[in-house]
């Protein structure tokens, strides 16, 4: 009997004609925790679609315990026990956490009517065991991201899957709910079961894989066991030389601080998201404004934008500023480059060019409204080369992207605005070192040319690295102001989880 | 540059999906009657499909926002109406007759891009669903028309009114050249201008829309006002044609027709694309085999059967290339 659960031949596949995956044999051995790493644009994600049965290899093949696979459809590929935990929430707004779990595979009773009884039982005993604290009957709608994340896994593991892939899981969580879903695929592991585990966070890959497989540019480069490397060397092979500092050098505090607040909140209360906020940013600054999810953060840059409704004070180079929508706080000089990217940031059916220019397309209407093409492609050209977006024209559609091209897209469309104030709302959310690396450098330039930039992060290593003075929230109120040398890791969660200063109190 | 080639590949298909469907048509019903290809015949459907033809271009911006107009028919109605009672006023009051179809031209537009903008008013501000906004007013508008004209006809007592709408430039009747500069202009608008990509980027997702700066509200409420626009000129020309507008009887169908047209020239109806050309061949298919099914002797009340298959058809065609 053959040892691996999964064995490949020569798979590849191509999008419009682009090679997405070449000539792939690999092997995922059964028990084990795999680790696939990779660049944004690596093919990670296709290569685990096509196992999963989303898409279909144009090249080569695969067998799942010796037999032969050519999935057509998710459904088909969730009988033969092959279950994938999207990087993109698939869950029904409107429908219940259970239905969500079932759907599409619905238990049924005698006379094929559903057995809401037994479904009901499974999914909330799936879903104590996942410590998610959600009962069946919940909205998905009304559910946090991490929330939503723990029914996607609770859907996956709902049947009885052989293979779970995992696509960039950790996300949108916190520490404890990483610790806890860490436990959670050991003892799936125990119990039999292999897991795929897709990340760009190389410590977790580390610290919970056994082995790891690097794709780059569509091809296996390298395969090893955890214990046998070590992250910078991943972080290498990902992108084919030595990464030194993934974080631009902190140009410390210099003359930033004795510039004027451009951005001034003064008691800004929006219920129930946040009360009593209060900070200002200067020019050439970036601020961080760190805290748990479900603190207040996302809320306030919304605000700020427009989008939701505000009491309190906002100062916008000392005279007085309330935006009633993003079409207010964008003329007045704000950017906003939202967390949800597909939802909030791109339109993926338009193409590359009418992305970027799409915030700041009065700027090149000419007369009676017409656009002028060519200076627009010339601006999407320029955000290419600047940003090193992958793409085989400014016309391709955004969909036909990887989730970091998508994200540059992204931010070169919130740029080309030329804003003053620029909010990132976790810019590097699902995207790889080599991208990350990037994003950092752009928003160490923009603050060096004078932007004021509020970077928004749960990624304390990012808010670490990037910023000399960090505002933390918890529970919708600012629970502290670091910086200089009383800024570190240690501080920041003291004040984002409030412990310690209960027992003080 | 680009090549040739390139530039084929690069259009895209469903843009020509409806060219290639309609010349296949004019192909057939030439082979079955030898006077199909004539060119009075060939101008009297354009002239026909030029009345819904201006609607479905309006009704092509409000589709891809990602909204719909029912009401476009009943409006033709009221604003018409309208029109004609104005008119009969001016003659009545002594004015000169060139003036009375000033005074139409100006009451029917008004009414009607009023209607459109009551409509957006509802849609993008109150917050209520497009199909239910305009299904109501499209009761409204039909009812306001026949308490006006106890469900008869109003006719136009000025005769330099019906002249026009009978007149032609050079052999071609003057609703189709309207029709042709009307598409003309307003493919520009939706291909060209900082609007036309608005409503594009309003239909493929509001939210990201209301992201990137634009006013959302405001854009859906334009196309409206536009749908509107076009049912204005549209009824001019039609009451012009039998120098009266029946109450009861102007505007019938003219919602699935322009909803048709759209459709089948390749716009999405789930919004976000779609093209202003194609929803001119959409409305000449339907003209056409209107006039084959005529020409070969298929009862007139089998013609809605066909018509119904055909923009299911087109439908089926759109999903399958998503």
């Amino acid at each position: 009997m053959d040892e691996a659960l999964v064995r490949s031949e020569g798979l590849g596949k191509s999008f419009g004609g682009v090679p997405v995956l070449q000539n792939l044999d690999f092997a995922i051995g059964r028990g084990e925790i795999l680790g696939l790493v990779g660049e944004n644009g690596a093919g990670k994600s296709t290569l685990m679609k096509i196992l999963a049965g989303i898409h279909r290899a144009d090249r080569g093949s695969f067998t799942l315990e010796g037999r032969t696979c050519d999935f057509r459809s998710p459904a088909e590929a969730r009988r033969a026990g092959v279950s994938l935990v999207p990087q993109e929430f698939n869950l029904v707004e409107d429908l219940s956490v259970e239905e969500n779990v079932f759907l599409g595979s619905e238990l049924l009773g005698p006379g094929g009517l559903v057995d809401r009884r037994t479904m009901r039982a499974k999914a909330t005993r799936l879903l104590a065991e996942l410590k998610a604290e959600v009962g069946p009957d919940a909205r998905i709608a009304r559910l946090s991201a991490a929330r939503k994340q723990l029914v996607e896994v609770a859907k996956a593991l709902a049947f009885d899957a052989r293979l779970l892939i995992m696509d960039e899981p950790t996300t949108v969580l916190t520490r404890r709910e990483i610790a806890s879903l860490f436990a959670l695929v050991r003892r799936l592991r125990s119990e039999g079961m292999t897991v795929v585990y897709i990340s760009h966070k190389l410590d977790e890959v580390k610290e919970l894989c056994d082995r790891l497989l690097v794709l780059r540019d569509g091809v296996l480069v390298h395969e090893a066991a955890t214990k046998d490397i070590e992250t910078h060397e991943i972080a290498a092979r990902m992108v084919g030389r030595e990464l030194r500092e993934i974080f631009p050098p902190k140009a410390g505090p210099g003359a930033e601080i004795s510039n004027p607040p451009l951005l001034e909140l003064r008691g800004l209360s929006s219920p129930p998201g946040f009360a009593e906020v209060s900070f200002s940013l200067r020019r050439g600054e970036i601020l961080g404004l760190a805290g748990l999810m479900g603190a207040g953060r996302s809320e306030v840059a919304e605000a700020l934008m427009g989008l939701r409704p505000s009491a309190g004070a906002i100062l916008l180079e000392g005279s007085a500023f309330r935006p009633s929508s993003p079409r207010e706080a964008v003329a007045s000089g704000l950017g906003y480059l939202s967390e949800d990217r597909q939802g909030s940031g791109v339109l993926t059916a338009f193409s590359l060019a009418h992305n970027v220019t799409l915030t700041s397309l009065p700027a090149y209407a000419r007369t009676l409204g017409l656009v002028d093409f060519r200076r627009e492609e010339g601006a999407a050209r320029r955000w290419i080369e600047r940003f090193g977006i992958k793409a085989s024209s400014i016309a391709q559609r955004l969909e036909n992207l990887s989730g970091g091209n998508q994200q540059k897209v992204s931010l070169a469309k919130t740029l080309d605005a030329a804003p003053k104030v620029l909010i990132v709302d976790e810019p590097t959310r699902g995207v790889d070192v080599a991208a990350k690396q990037e994003i950092y450098r752009f928003l160490a330039e923009l603050a060096a040319e004078g932007t004021a930039i509020l970077l928004v992060s749960s990624e304390l290593e990012e808010i670490l690295g990037m910023c000399t003075r960090v505002v933390v929230m918890r529970e919708g109120r600012v629970a502290g102001e670091l910086s200089g040398g009383g800024l570190d890791e240690r501080a920041i969660m003291y004040l984002a989880t409030g412990v310690g200063e209960g027992s003080a109190a | 540059m680009k090549t040739v080639a390139e530039r084929l590949r690069s259009l895209d298909k469903e843009r020509w999906a409806a060219f290639v469907a309609l010349a296949v048509l004019v192909v057939v019903s030439s082979l079955l009657s030898p006077y199909f290809l004539t060119p009075r015949n060939l101008l009297n459907i354009m002239r026909q499909v030029s009345y819904t033809g201006l609607i479905a271009l309006g009704m092509t911006f409000v589709i891809t926002a990602g909204g719909i107009d029912l009401s476009v028919g009943s409006l033709a109605a009221f604003a018409g109406s309208l029109g004609v009672v104005a008119m009969n006023r001016a003659t009545q009051a002594g004015f000169d007759p060139i003036w009375g179809v000033i005074v139409a031209l100006l009451v029917t537009t008004l009414v009607a891009t009023g209607g459109g903008f009551a409509n957006g008013l509802l849609v993008a501000k109150a917050g209520i669903a497009p199909f239910i906004v305009t299904l109501g007013t499209m009761a409204i508008f039909r009812s306001l028309s026949l308490y006006m004209g106890e469900a008869g006809e109003f006719r136009s007592e000025n005769q330099l009114f019906g002249d026009i709408g009978s007149g032609d430039l050079l052999g071609v009747p003057i609703p189709v050249l309207v029709l042709l500069a009307a598409a003309a202009l307003l493919s520009v608008l939706y291909n060209r201008t900082r609007f036309g990509r608005y409503v594009k980027a309003v239909g493929s997702n509001a939210r990201v829309a209301r992201y990137s700066a634009i006013d959302v509200d405001r854009v859906r409420l334009l196309t409206y006002v536009l749908v509107g626009l076009m049912v204005g000129v549209s009824t001019v020309l039609i009451a012009m044609r039998f120098n009266s507008v029946g109450s009861s009887t102007l505007g019938i169908n003219y919602e699935l027709d322009a909803i048709a047209a759209v459709i089948i020239g390749g716009t999405a109806m789930t919004g976000g694309r779609g093209t202003v050309w194609g929803t001119i061949v959409g409305a000449l298919t339907l003209g056409v085999i209107n006039n084959m099914l005529n020409m070969v002797g298929i009862s007139p009340y089998l013609q809605g059967t066909v018509k119904g298959l055909v923009i299911i058809g087109a439908v089926f065609v759109q999903r399958r290339r998503n």
